[in-house]
């Protein structure tokens, strides 16, 4: 008998015995290093000394110039995602009306970027907006200007390369939400006296939210955590948290003061994620569909 | 034109979807404070002429007035309806309270008759103490009342009911049905209801229209419609009958004969016979309950007996359904039990009366 309870206790843990080894080998263990490295020190020498020392720590809170590219990264993820939000909500309304047949060639059309890499469509922006790229070209033609425009190589574009990256991600998940809502609710709300417009505002958008919400949780942690796009698509000055990481561990080999300043980063956003989860209510939205 | 009688009036109207054509010419009238029912099976077109009244599909053809004004092009919430969907369709993200009140507040009504409206409506669908509550946290049945409340509250020209009960459960659907007539008649709402449902349809309409294939296949009270089917597919919708082509032959006393192609011949009476519309093709049709079942010959005054053994018994509780077999020919026969039912193989007399034997003309689809 208790050998039966005992073995009933040890059920669930044995059915998912494989996935928290994937986990805890993949994800927690390596983290663990990462947080073990960030209290090492990196001598004059080069080498790493082993020990508890907190000096990167110090560093790297104490330092205005980290507190400053940590709120610029801040900002152009918020833009990003706003931008995101806004544009992305449209195609997801269109693709969540569209009959049955044609929703599936329009969602594989919402993919179809993803079988392109990043690093690519990021670049072809230099072919768009590029001194000798298709629109000074085209301009330079008709007249427009006399010689190209600088539009590359700023905040905007690094903005405008991340929501290019992002978008899909931010349609599919608003698309999943709404097409959930029942389409009775909308006619019910026009026949009591609603116009569409209204009906969309007092009915789709609240209910659509929990997409939005984390369609936008997932955007702005995506634009957070970026490295490349800053690198391809801004200047000197638009370096986000990110590529500190890669500056400090791929340039400098400073494995300690890299794991430090990725520690930051991951702690701020899973921060920001908890507050998200608690406060905007995320929860709370999503248990009306039951 | 303005016929201030009807709540609403559906003239010559088509709806076609492309190349199909979902409902084929219908004209109806919704009386003014009268419970109708669109009965038909799946596709026939019943929920498609409702949401052209409502407004949620476009009429292809014809006209469509609500209180004598016709609406056709008038959108669906400048119409004034109450719509009652088979979901609940409540809005998940809004108390009951807010539910109910909806409607109300985009009629620019002040804050405190909105109070007391929707108290009203809570308590005529009796569930007066959940305002404060969410759908989901509320039943079926429950729900559905709340969304009764929700239409009626803003005093609507026409109800629309869509298949309101087919989401509850046997129990509660019954109880339902006697708290909707309840509400209608008290309100004298005209409301017209849809269901696919027969024992719905005839116990609570005024008039029942039923739908085939687009069209209008008869409407009348439920008795007429019951007793007295216009074509084949109303008798067989609408309880199980028994349809035999047979020929009308001379006349025998009071009735007439019926000489069926099984074989036997039945009566039948003048008020049938002349739904023949002259030609000697008919069918006969015989309700399966309306046969009566007994071991004696019971032939005589208007009664013609039939002998027969019985092939198959449902028991269904109160009643048993007979399949019995005469002259190569399976007749459906529904009886009340008697203690106990008739068993199988047994030989047994069925007996018709000429009242009950209801004509069609021959050949008709």
């Amino acid at each position: 008998m208790a050998a039966d309870i005992a073995g009933e206790r040890r059920a669930p843990w044995v059915l998912l015995s494989p996935s928290l080894a994937t986990v805890g080998l993949l994800l927690i263990i390596p983290m663990l290093f990462i947080v073990v490295y960030s209290f090492w020190l990196r001598t004059a020498t080069g080498a790493d000394q082993v020990g508890f020392y907190l000096d990167n720590w110090i560093e790297v809170l104490g330092d205005r110039f980290y507190r400053d590219i940590l709120f610029q990264t801040f900002a152009i993820a918020f833009y990003t995602t706003v931008i995101c939000a806004f544009i992305g909500y449209i195609p997801a309304y269109f693709v969540a009306n569209t009959p049955m047949k044609s929703k599936a060639f329009l969602l594989l059309m919402l993919m179809l970027p993803f079988w392109i890499s990043y690093i690519i469509r990021t670049m072809s922006w230099i072919n768009i907006l590029g001194t000798s790229g298709a629109l000074n070209t085209l301009f330079l033609s008709i007249g427009i200007i006399d010689e190209p425009i600088q539009m590359l190589y700023n905040q905007t574009t690094v903005v405008l390369g991340l929501v290019h990256y992002l978008l899909p991600f931010m349609i599919l998940n608003v698309y999943v939400s709404l097409d959930g809502i029942d389409k009775n609710l909308t006619e019910a709300a026009q026949s009591l006296g609603c116009t569409g417009w209204q009906a969309f505002r007092e009915v789709t958008l609240p209910l659509s939210m929990p997409g939005l919400a984390a369609g936008s949780l997932l955007c702005f942690v995506l634009a957070a955590g970026t490295y490349i796009t800053p690198i391809v698509l801004g200047g000197p000055r638009d370096a986000m948290f990110a590529n500190l990481v890669f500056e400090a561990i791929v340039t400098q080999l400073n494995w300690p003061l890299g794991s430090a300043l990725s520690l930051v980063l991951l702690a701020l956003l899973g921060v920001l994620v908890v507050i998200y989860t608690r406060y905007l209510g995320v929860d709370q939205i999503a248990k009306s569909f039951k | 034109m303005a016929d201030t009688e009807n709540a609403v009036e559906l003239q010559n109207v088509v709806k076609r979807y492309g190349e199909f054509t979902a409902v084929k010419r219908i004209d109806l009238t919704v009386p003014d404070n009268s419970f109708v029912t669109f009965l038909g099976p799946s596709g026939c077109g019943k929920t498609t002429t409702l949401r052209m009244i409502a407004g949620l599909t476009d009429i292809t053809e014809g006209d469509l007035l609500i209180r004598g004004k016709r609406v056709n092009s008038l959108p669906i919430h400048k119409r004034n309806l109450g719509l009652v969907f088979q979901n609940y369709a409540l809005f998940p993200h809004k108390s009951i309270f807010d539910n109910i009140a909806f409607g109300l507040k985009y009629r620019k009504t002040s804050k405190s008759d909105i109070r007391d409206k929707v108290n009203r409506a809570l308590d005529l669908v009796q569930l007066p103490n959940v305002a404060e509550r969410y759908p989901n946290q509320l039943s079926g049945g429950q729900q559905q009342r709340i969304a009764l409340a929700r239409a009626i509250v803003i005093e609507p020209d026409v109800l629309l009911l869509d298949e309101p009960l087919s989401a509850l459960d046997a129990n509660l659907r019954e109880e339902m049905r006697v708290e909707l007539k309840r509400i209608q008649r008290e309100l004298g709402i005209a409301t017209v209801f849809v269901t696919h449902d027969q024992s719905e349809a005839l116990a609570m309409s005024d008039k029942l229209v039923v739908m085939n294939n687009g069209f209008v296949e008869q409407e009348g009270a439920p008795q007429d419609v019951y007793n007295n089917p216009a074509s084949a597919f109303v008798a067989d919708f609408l309880g199980h009958s028994n349809i035999i082509a047979g020929a009308l032959g001379g006349p025998d006393a009071a009735f007439t004969n019926v000489n069926l192609q099984s074989g036997e011949t039945l009566l039948t009476t003048d008020e049938q016979t002349a739904k023949a519309n002259g030609s000697k093709d008919v069918r006969a049709v015989i309700r399966a309950e309306k046969i009566g079942l007994s071991e004696q010959d019971g032939s005589g005054d208007g009664v013609i007996s039939i002998p027969g053994k019985i092939k198959t018994v449902d028991y269904l509780g109160q009643q048993a359904r007979y399949f019995v077999e005469a002259n190569g020919r399976d007749w459906q026969v529904i009886n009340p039990i008697d203690a106990r039912p008739h068993q199988e193989g047994a030989d047994i007399f069925m007996h018709i009366a000429a009242r009950n034997c209801v004509l069609l003309p021959g050949h008709q689809d």
